[in-house]
């Protein structure tokens, strides 16, 4: 029927349609209260099964259609109140969406399928509509599995065991909420659908086309799927693409985004005819039309290009949403109760930065959930509510996005990462360090505090990698915690990676951009302040602290250490003191210049990389220059002096 | 020979065979680039120096928008440095290289003809000692009686320029 090279295509389109209708229901049934029918909630995760059951009849990926079928049969009776919500029905329906994400990667891959998995689901679901008890024992055994799988860390026999006895027992005390649980939940639920303003209204208009009418689109031809899909993608209240996150090459952009773009191509045109008239006849009397045009022709510019980037950006609910899934699993595999709060799931950010952080922020969610929030029991003791509280919100704070972690967990143990520190060499005994200092080694290579590694978190993998990541992006992590009432997590990114805050600095006559985020202050430097000690590195005395200061001149000058400065050279000059992985220093500038922001040119483009640059810059007087990446400039001026030995010698 | 004494009457020949060279100048010998790699030629302008890079990287330069690297001839080369005068030119060359195309210019003591020279024309180059490597150059040439050292710019802009690192970090 279709050629090789056809036939991909339907898969793909396929698979694109397939996995946007498992976010919806994964995402509708995380939604679901047991024991409630949200009659919309349903109807949303009942067109998107059957618009994949319709999507795998048509395209002859028949083993789907029947799996799905299934799942749907199960949904209809919900839909029409045959059957209760149940908490177990819920989580047979989860374990079927992971399933059929399983069948899309094997359609991907051109791959089996994993047929002892799809049957063993099929006849559970099957009994249950026959009338039987999904067995409990094996619910959350299978359940465990398949976590486990997705978090590929390995898992330990015995662990499996306790565990799944832990959790045996949770739905029996799930199975009748207290009235006032469930209406604390609901009051959840109705916040975070209110935070996003833009939420309710997609909801509606996805519920007005038939439930039949939308999937039967998709049946007749390739060409109709994508319109057909949209009803159904559309409760996401992404304003763009869901799954942009996977595709990597494409971005779905919302048609505004593109007729704004359009409308402000359509100003400059009519700016450039303006000012192109002058081109013909000049005459003195023009000037001030001139210089109008040209005002014009800076603000069509301006707005350009942020309408230009505004494509790029996504909204972090594209990262945020893998987490209601990833607690849920894993707060009733740890036998904790957690809830998740999401704010500010609308707040947009640059599509590389998205893609990028989603991993250090599963990274700090599970570590938030293993050692954080506590057993039901130890909350309990504790006197806090046996519901843990997890909470991710995000905002636009001055050019940056911030994100913040936060739970109501135990909170760092300040003594125990010291002596776990100094156990590992990482800190001496006698140093003294502020509680801030001492939470940041958590991000220390091999650094754990957990007594008994679990494979959730405890290996001290992973924290020292997040922490790299969210370097690499140009962002800061910053931790506060107190003991007993929880810990914050602050992540600061930059909105974007192609264009930066900097600040201007200016030495001898050229300029240098130094990234905003990194820097804490700039101070005048005082002279009498500076000591020089030994390998001629000078500290400079700041309040309380002595930070280790260098001059950018002697940087860019090619000299990295011990040039020894004119301690009496330095009045006049300023301080920047800037901050990376943790630690303060300062850099000696003859002058700031102005802030601005700066889109990034990459040096390798016909260079190279090179150390202690993340790039360079056109200014606005077309001269070029270049942005100082603070990190590795701080290892090279600023690491070890066993180091500069090694580099001596080589 | 200087460069007042270069003929200027080196007519194009329209051979659809022969390869087409511009040539410049250099501490008064004459080099060629095939003409297919140069984006443009232009005036010098003033750089955006790059610390810890060698001293023949002279530094950056805005190009239409793109940051693009200079490089010293006549200091990779290692040749007598002289003060830029106001025939100094910069050929913008685009070559090919691992990582696609990259745009470099070039600082030269001024630019001289474009020549056509057939292939059987260009003789292998002698062994060179010194800061050249015979693997930057194609092979020299015979034109109007002069010699012209043709040279294969990929290679020595990709792994004889952009790819060196400064010999020695001051410590």
């Amino acid at each position: 029927m279709f050629d090789e090279e056809g036939m991909d295509e339907i898969r793909q389109i396929f698979l694109e349609e397939s996995t946007e209708g498992l976010d919806v229901m994964e995402s509708g049934l995380l939604e679901l209260e047991p024991g409630t029918a949200d009659m919309e909630t349903i109807n949303n995760i009942f067109r998107a099964a059957h618009s994949i059951k319709g999507g795998g009849g048509t395209f002859g990926f028949v083993e789907v259609s029947d799996f799905t079928h299934w799942v749907e049969t199960v949904l209809d009776e919900m839909r029409s109140g045959e059957r209760a919500v149940t908490e177990d029905g819920i989580t047979l329906l989860l374990e079927s969406v992971d399933c059929l994400r399983g069948m899309m990667d094997s359609i991907n891959a051109q791959s089996e399928y994993d047929t002892p998995r799809i049957s063993a689901l099929q006849a559970r679901i099957v009994a249950v509509l026959n009338g039987e008890a999904d067995s409990d024992v094996d619910a959350p055994a299978t359940e465990q599995e398949t976590a486990l799988d997705q978090d590929s860390e390995g898992q330990q026999e015995p662990l499996v065991d306790s565990e799944a006895e832990s959790i045996v027992d949770q739905p029996l005390s799930k199975d009748a909420p207290p009235a006032e649980d469930v209406a604390e939940k609901t009051a959840v639920l109705e916040e975070t659908q209110q935070a996003p303003a833009a939420e309710p209204q997609p909801l509606e208009k996805a519920a007005k086309p038939e439930p039949e009418a939308s999937a039967t689109k998709a049946e007749p031809d390739v060409a109709a799927a994508p319109v057909a899909a949209k009803p159904v993608a559309a409760p996401e209240a992404t304003k763009t693409e869901k799954g942009g996150a996977d595709s990597g090459s494409s971005i779905r952009v919302n048609v505004e985004k593109i007729d704004s773009l359009l409308n402000l191509v359509g100003e400059l045109v009519i700016t450039q005819s303006m000012l192109g008239r002058f081109k013909k006849e000049f005459k003195v009397s023009d000037l001030s039309d001139l210089r109008d045009g040209l005002a014009q022709l800076e603000s069509n510019t301006r707005e350009l290009q942020e309408s230009a980037m505004q494509i790029r950006m996504l909204p972090i609910k594209v990262a945020f949403s893998r987490f209601t899934r990833l607690v849920r699993d894993l707060s009733r595999n740890l036998g904790k109760k957690v809830r998740l709060e999401l704010l500010g799931e609308q707040t947009e950010l640059d599509k590389t930065v998205l893609e990028k952080i989603g991993d250090p922020l599963v990274h700090l969610v599970r570590n938030s959930l293993d050692h954080g929030i506590e057993t039901v029991e130890k909350r309990l003791a504790a006197g806090k509510p046996a519901e843990g509280l997890l909470r991710l919100s995000a905002y636009h704070e001055a050019g940056n996005i911030v994100i913040e972690i936060t739970d109501d967990g135990a909170g760092l143990n300040r003594d125990k990462i010291l002596s776990k520190a100094i156990e590992r060499g990482l800190v001496s005994e006698d140093e003294q360090l502020s509680d801030e200092r001492i939470y940041m080694l958590i991000f220390q290579a091999g650094f754990s505090t957990a007594d008994q590694v679990s494979d959730l978190s405890g290996r001290g993998v992973g924290m020292d990698v997040v922490r790299r990541n969210i370097q690499d992006l140009g962002g800061r992590i910053d931790i506060q915690s107190e003991v007993g009432q929880g810990s914050t997590i602050t992540i600061r990114l930059p909105l974007t990676l192609a264009i930066l805050d900097g600040q201007l600095v200016r030495v001898g006559e050229e300029i240098y951009i130094v990234p905003l985020l990194s820097i804490v202050e700039s101070v005048f430097i005082n002279p009498e302040r500076v000591n020089v000690v030994a390998n001629n590195q000078m500290l400079y005395r700041l309040r309380d602290d002595f930070l280790p200061i260098t001059d950018l001149r002697a940087i860019c000058g090619g000299y990295y250490r011990n040039m020894s400065l004119d301690v009496q050279e330095l009045n006049d000059k300023l301080l920047v003191v800037i901050e990376t992985a943790g630690k303060r220093y300062g850099i000696v500038v003859d002058d700031l210049e102005d802030q601005q922001q700066v889109v990034i040119k990459a040096l390798e483009n016909n260079y190279r990389q090179v150390s202690g640059l993340a790039g360079a810059t056109i200014l606005g007087d077309g001269s070029v220059a270049l942005i100082l990446d603070i990190p590795s400039l701080a290892q090279r001026c600023f690491s070890d002096i066993d180091d500069s030995d090694q580099q001596a010698t080589a | 020979m200087s460069e007042e004494q270069i003929q200027q009457d080196g007519g194009i020949d329209l051979n659809p065979n022969a390869l087409q060279f511009l040539t410049f100048i250099l501490n008064g010998e004459e080099y060629g680039v095939d003409i297919l790699k140069v984006q443009g030629i232009q005036g010098w302008s003033k750089v955006t120096p790059i610390p810890n890079t060698p001293d023949f990287m002279l530094g950056v330069i805005n190009l239409r928008g793109a940051v693009v690297p200079i490089v010293d001839l006549r200091k990779r080369f290692q040749l007598e440095q002289v003060d830029y005068g106001p025939t100094t030119v910069v050929i913008v060359v685009k070559v090919k290289g691992d990582e696609g195309e990259r745009v470099v210019g070039m600082v030269v003591d001024a630019v001289s003809e474009v020549y056509n020279v057939n292939e059987r024309d260009i003789k292998p180059s002698p062994n060179f000692s010194g800061s050249i490597s015979t693997e930057y150059i194609r092979g020299l040439s015979m034109i109007e009686n002069k010699m012209v050292i043709l040279l294969e710019i990929d290679s020595l802009i990709n792994t004889g320029v952009l790819d060196l690192v400064p010999s020695e970090l001051v410590v």
